[in-house]
């Protein structure tokens, strides 16, 4: 069968022969026409549309965008500020980028609409200080910008002003949380904040109201405008409103980055016949869908969900449509849209060991459970892959993971410990069969993954 | 504070970007880092005083964030990703390669002062596994040919500055 037909919306012109990240190239595409009709429009007019369009926020939870702006306290006198999470650092996600090198404009007006959406002043770009051209790409499209007075003071001729600054991070992935990434915007380590009373919409930036939103997130405001909340709605299917970035790494013949329309193309449909299928002469085996927190699926389980007229359907891991729903009901989660898969020559106890690696480095050390735990998972699965595995090690790490998930102050201790839960559920007998396994197997071929 | 003249210009520029001096911290820790190629005792203190902190406060960001470091490195910074897509991809075979070519061990500097070679966690080009960040410069995959290709380049590029 052949697979659906891309839709690309916000990758319009990603990687399209003629189109450079300049100014004069993005107005000749229409660039900034929709920040005219934006400014056009009262705000609350705006934030409608956007409530309209169903917009889910595209960092990973998936909570919608209207809503995140309709908890803003307008009502404190205090500045409300927005700030652009451009921490790309779930590993498997790679959307942003792209979007930051190849298309920065877009960015920059999806901002600038949002923040006369909002009221906001000043907005500040956190992006990753691993991506120092495009932190230097975005400094120079605002130049671009506020010299053609699209942002700086007097917008568009109006009594508006907003500055935007880009603030670059320094390699540590917790600034991802959105609180943690306020606490490292006000120049201290960033451990993420207590929710309660710490919401963003109330008490973020310098204890004022803030508003975070994903790069992406960002750019479908811009669409939204464009079309209107209702027609945004249309694309895509119900509660999983308009186009996804889907980015495709590991083991596929053809990875990389797809925008599809949210629950049109199924988890099979994208890795057979868009990515191009496994390997030569290899199957898949897993996957993870959504960045390397999200659960893992193995290829051969099968889940039963209850339709809304009380049947029930079951689905092979092909048959996931790729929205936020279904992959919930499945167990998982459509999080960043990082899709990372592997194949029958993956042995699951070294890639959890690769992933625990990963977050034993990146747990802020603020909660006990997640500090400690997320580095005895490290220890245990890194003893099992190069000293000595036991047969019950799966149901000890197990054990550890259990007791940080919902016992920290951010989402963190989820992201770290749902691989582990999953990664043993559903491939408990590798992790039995580990210590015959590495008998068996040549001594330096574990040493590719970790 | 020994700085290019340059570089105290960005400082108090960029510190009008806030309106709160402490966020400027980052910022001015990375323009530090750029000039001088790491953080010293004195830069924290004389980033503490410009910022109207105490030392604590700047020393406990700079241990905290892995992008800064309190020790130079080589002339030249190579940053491998490890985590799971480049991993599966080849990415330690491609450190291995980089240690190999320049006679090193992660995380030190190379015998003949050239090169830092690391392992670092995700850079967000999973697509194009194995990735490798060169100072400010991505490169895409990067097996162990590629690698010894940009090693060679690296190489050359010494031979003709200690010409």
């Amino acid at each position: 069968m052949a697979a659906p037909q891309q839709r690309r919306i916000i990758f319009k012109h990603i990687d399209a022969p003629g189109y450079a990240n300049d100014f004069a190239c993005y107005l000749r595409h229409g660039g900034y026409g929709m920040l005219k009709k934006a400014v056009a429009m009262p705000p609350a007019a705006i934030i409608d549309e956007v409530k309209k369009s169903g917009l889910r926020g595209r960092g990973g939870a998936g909570f919608p965008c209207g809503v995140k702006w309709g908890l803003v306290d307008r009502k404190s006198g205090k500045p409300i500020y927005l700030v652009v999470n451009a921490d790309e650092s779930e590993p498997g996600t790679f959307k942003d980028r792209y979007i930051i090198h190849q298309d920065p404009h877009q960015l920059i007006e999806g901002i600038m609409i949002s923040c006369w959406a909002n009221n906001v002043k000043q907005a500040y770009i956190y992006i990753r200080g691993e991506m120092p051209h495009g932190a230097r790409i975005l400094e120079q499209a605002i130049a671009e910008a506020r010299a053609a007075n699209f942002c700086g003071p007097n917008i568009l001729g109006t009594s508006y002003g907003c500055e935007i600054y880009v603030h670059r991070g320094a390699g540590a992935y917790i600034c991802g949380e959105e609180t943690g990434l306020i606490e490292s915007l006000e120049g201290k380590r960033p451990y993420p904040r207590i929710k309660p009373p710490y919401f963003p919409a109330v008490l973020g930036l310098y204890q004022c109201p803030t508003i975070v939103n994903n790069v992406e997130t960002l750019c479908h405001v811009k669409y939204i405008v464009e079309v209107g909340g209702d027609a945004y709605a249309k694309i895509g299917t119900p509660n999983n409103s308009g186009t996804r970035l889907l980015c495709v790494s590991g083991h596929v013949q053809k990875p990389g980055y797809y925008e599809y329309e949210v629950g049109k193309i199924t988890m099979g449909e994208l890795l057979n016949d868009v990515c191009g299928g496994p390997l030569p002469g290899r199957k898949f085996k897993a996957v993870i869908p959504g960045g390397s927190s999200a659960k893992i699926l193995r290829f051969g389980e099968t889940f039963t969900l209850k339709n809304k007229d009380g049947t029930s359907r079951t689905l092979t891991v092909e048959d996931i449509p790729m929205d936020f729903d279904t992959l919930a009901a499945c167990g998982t989660m459509g999080g960043s849209g990082g899709v990372i898969v592997m194949d029958d020559s993956v042995n699951m106890v070294e890639a959890l060991a690769n992933i625990n690696a990963f977050y034993a480095h990146e747990s802020c050390g603020q909660c006990t459970p997640c500090r400690e735990g997320s580095l005895w998972m490290k220890k245990i699965t890194n003893r099992m892959v190069h000293e000595t595995p036991r047969a019950e090690d799966g149901a000890l790490l197990k054990s550890v993971a259990d007791q940080i998930a919902g016992r920290t102050i951010c989402a963190f201790g989820e992201a770290c410990s749902w691989p582990t839960q999953s990664f043993v559920a559903k491939f408990g007998d590798e992790f039995k069969a580990y210590p015959e396994t590495k008998k068996a197997a040549k001594a330096e071929s574990a040493r590719a993954l970790v | 504070m020994n700085l290019k003249p340059d570089t105290f210009k960005r400082i108090d520029e960029v510190i009008t970007h806030y309106p709160v001096k402490r966020s400027a911290t980052l910022p001015l820790l990375h323009l530090i880092q750029e000039d001088v190629g790491f953080i010293s005792p004195e830069a924290i203190e004389w980033v503490a005083a410009k910022l109207e902190l105490q030392p604590i406060n700047v020393y406990e960001v700079v241990t905290f964030y892995p992008m800064f470091r309190q020790k130079p490195i080589g002339r030249r910074h190579i940053k491998v990703c490890r985590t799971l897509s480049c991993a599966l991809m080849g990415g330690y075979k491609t450190c291995d390669a980089f240690e190999k070519e320049f006679n090193t061990h992660r995380g030190e500097i190379s015998p003949d002062g050239e090169v830092t070679v690391e392992f670092v966690e995700c850079l967000a080009s999973c697509g194009t596994a194995p990735v490798v960040l060169i100072d400010d410069d991505l490169h895409e995959k990067v097996d162990v040919t590629k690698a010894k290709q940009l090693s060679d380049q690296i190489k050359a590029e010494a031979g003709k500055r200690n010409r």
